[in-house]
């Protein structure tokens, strides 16, 4: 399996050589990005880092954080006659409430005749209501194409290209189930918690490469808080814990937002995005799977593109079924313990039988620990990092001279 | 923030209706297997779970029998279509159990309104599969169902083979020490479908790497003493095969990621599309399970076969651990390779 220059085996260790050269106490560190959490578990970037440094996940996921009931309300309009709902494919066996008896994730509503598809991209959902709503042959009347929008910064501009365009295309057999998520605002949620005990955070690259970075700034001033904006490649990872290694060691009097990601992420983000997100959506307060009700953390559609709003389209049926606590989801989403922490991991919960959200998709956190760890507390591993020989490293690529990796 | 109000939902532990993760290889197919075919017909010859059976025909001659649906969209797609496929992927799985194809026999499952023209295109690429593979297609059956129930057509297949005298490979052959082979990059067929489905355009364009294995698993078994075992790493990649051999065998697969082949296309479209290469579909990969003072000799076999010619050494069996695959990283961590769970879902980002 090759590796690029963010992968480098000979990067990566010089890297975990000065984290290990320049960390002296124990330190806990956060990521906040469903990507970043898949990486650090799949390529074991933690069991590289020296045991007292530890790294949480946040919320990262946002397959992760919707909310039960709009899962449930995605099941119910998907099962609609008439209907074809277009989804992200992780989103396909996140549980419900409950309260749907037959069917309790879109995959079992699929396999019960709904027509479920999935999709790579918002716009994907567009192409398909604009082909049915040209299909005139007679018998088949237009069916309702309805897009499930779920995501944070970096999908919303896609969504709010979609409904833009099907309004300008006067395509009224599509709408949108909205669930948009941003993310400063969950972190302003976990750090408002005089507990939080986490001492820096590593912040998603490619959500900034929307948004810009004045968040962070705004975030660091405020609970001075060390801030590496980084990627999710493992050079990428280990820059940003290295950088916030020694920003903490340094012990400042005021911490700062770095951005690592600069090839690709600057200041003030892709404004374009942004106005077309604004366009379409005003922030609104937001209810996250695990996390409770978060203030002005959603995107809700503006009063001109209401039309589109699916769950006013589609009649609610159901009310929200009983739900029954069970797992310790809400404090891997705050960072509060890892998932190997959770009494349910990898005995009555895992990617088959998911108790918690973020079982459920590869990025989940605690899906991330099953697939790449699963059976370390159970059966433990000796995961003493073997060093690399010479043949394993000649056979990586060489260093790009012109990336220098030293922050 | 109010956490107060969290709860989280027990999910339904045995689902009681077929998901499409039931067809995936993966786990959830394995509990099918077990909960459903076993428990109703449980044969030795199935319960071996082959991926061809192994019958006594007479005192000296042994066949192997498989069976297989073809069931792939689109129909035709980059580097092959249903017709090849549904040849090669019987002649493999009589191929990996040491047999030479001997017959073959078609069932076609046709749409209402599919085009004769389309249909006989397909017909003529499975005429010419066989051909190419000296296999004789003896029987078939057609059925035809209503519009909008078959995608166009489906196929299915039964192979018949016949084993090499005195081949004997099976997972409980595997000691301690072998080695772990695979013929060439892994990921190709799966990726070249679901690129083609999501409009992922790369240049040189990604293909399946759909192939018959026969010749090149026939000159193994004639030539390597110390064969074990074989698989042919279809549905679930050979995350999903490495697993079954472990579980039956009992040792670990340690497979190191340095020298697993992975072309860059294939690595590039499961980035974008958040899926991993290691439980993506093969269709003309073999994986090979030999004793270590053979590795050489076989890698030599494989890579003097046009389709083998990428063949590595990707890692080797102990038994530190009962029943795990560990990946080693390229940065010598290590994680254990679970069994996939079920279809393959793209990642959000």
């Amino acid at each position: 399996m090759q590796s690029t220059d963010f992968g480098n085996p000979i990067h990566v260790e010089s890297l975990v050589r000065q984290i290990h050269a320049k960390s002296t106490r124990p330190l806990t560190l956060m990521e906040v990005c469903g990507g970043q959490t898949h990486a650090i578990l799949r390529y074991g970037i933690d069991q590289l880092l020296p045991p007292h440094l530890r790294i949480v996940h946040g919320p990262g996921c946002p397959v992760c954080v919707t909310p039960a009931e709009t899962i449930d309300r995605a099941i119910e309009i998907a099962s609609a006659p008439g209907v074809i709902f277009c989804t992200f494919g992780d989103m396909l066996r996140v549980p419900g409430s409950q309260s749907n008896s037959n069917a309790n994730d879109l995959m079992h509503a699929k396999s019960q005749g709904a027509d479920v598809r999935v999709i790579q991209s918002p716009l994907d959902a567009l192409r398909i209501a604009r082909a049915e709503s040209q299909n005139t042959s007679p018998g088949s009347p237009n069916r309702q194409v309805v897009l499930f929008a779920i995501g944070f910064e970096t999908t919303a501009p896609a969504t709010a290209m979609a409904i833009y365009q099907a309004k300008e295309l006067q395509l009224d057999s599509f709408s949108a189930l909205v669930c948009h998520v941003l993310v400063p605002p969950a972190l302003d949620a976990i750090f408002a918690d005089v507990d939080h005990g986490i001492d820096g955070l590593l912040a998603a690259g490619h959500v900034c490469t929307i948004a810009g970075d004045h968040p962070y700034h705004r975030l660091a001033d405020q609970f001075n808080l060390p801030i590496a904006i980084t990627g999710f490649e493992p050079v990428d990872l280990l820059r940003g814990i290295l950088n916030l290694v020694e920003q903490l060691e340094a012990k400042p009097t005021s911490y700062r937002v770095d951005n690592l990601y600069e090839h690709i992420a600057s200041a003030e983000g892709n404004l374009q995005a942004q106005r077309t997100v604004e366009t379409v959506f005003a922030v609104c307060d937001q209810h996250w799977r695990g996390m409770g009700s978060i203030p002005q953390s959603g995107l809700k559609l503006q009063p001109q593109f209401a039309s589109f709003d699916a769950s006013s389209r589609f009649p609610q049926r159901k009310l929200p079924g009983e739900q029954t606590s069970c797992c310790r989801a809400a404090d891997v989403l705050r960072g509060k313990i890892r998932p190997i922490e959770c009494p349910a991991f990898g005995t009555l919960c895992d990617p088959n039988h998911p108790l918690g959200a973020p079982m459920v998709s590869a990025e989940g956190a605690c899906a991330a620990y099953f697939l790449y760890q699963a059976l370390a507390p159970l059966n433990p591993i000796k995961l003493n990092p073997i060093k690399l020989t010479s043949s394993e490293l000649t056979q990586s690529e060489s260093p790009n001279p012109k990336d220098s990796l030293s922050p | 923030m109010s956490t107060g109000d969290w709860s989280c939902p027990v999910a339904n532990h045995s689902s009681d209706t077929i998901t499409m993760s039931h067809g995936a290889g993966g786990r959830l197919s394995a509990q099918l297997f077990d909960d459903v075919f076993a428990r109703n017909y449980p044969s030795p010859e199935l319960m071996a779970k082959g991926d061809s059976a192994v019958l006594d025909w007479t005192a000296h001659d042994r066949l192997a029998v498989c069976t297989d649906a073809f069931v792939v969209q689109p129909l035709v797609f980059p580097g092959g279509d249903i017709g090849k496929l549904s040849v090669y992927g019987t002649v493999n799985d009589l191929a990996v159990q040491g047999a030479e194809p001997v017959a073959l026999t078609t069932a076609w499952i046709l749409e209402e309104g599919f085009p004769i023209a389309e249909l006989a295109k397909l017909a003529g690429s499975v005429g010419q599969a066989a051909a190419e593979c000296s296999i004789r297609v003896v029987a078939g059956d057609t059925k035809v169902v209503e519009r909008g129930r078959a995608h166009g057509c489906y196929i299915a297949t039964t192979g018949i083979g016949r084993l090499r005298p005195s081949v004997n490979l099976s997972p409980q052959a595997i000691r301690s020490g072998d080695c772990v082979l695979i013929s060439g990059p892994i990921g190709d067929h799966g990726m070249a479908i679901m690129s083609q489905r999501s409009g992922l355009l790369f240049d040189p364009p990604l293909l399946s790497d759909t192939a018959p294995l026969h010749r090149m698993t026939l000159e193994l078994v004639d030539k390597v003493p110390g064969l074990r075992c074989m698989r042919d790493p279809t549905r679930g990649g050979i995350a999903a095969s490495l697993n079954e051999l472990a579980t039956a065998c009992g040792l670990c697969f340690e497979i190191q990621e340095a020298s697993l082949p992975v072309r860059p296309q294939v690595h590039s479209a499961c980035e974008l599309l958040g899926l991993d290469p290691w439980i993506v579909a093969n269709e003309g990969k073999l994986l090979a399970i030999v004793a270590p003072d053979e590795v050489e000799l076989s890698l030599e076999i494989l890579r003097s076969h046009s389709i083998g010619s990428l063949g590595a050494k990707i890692g080797t069996v102990h038994d530190l651990y009962k029943g795990l695959v560990i990946a080693r990283t390229l940065y010598g961590t290590h994680r254990i390779v679970p069994m996939p769970a079920g279809e393959l879902l793209p990642r959000i980002c």
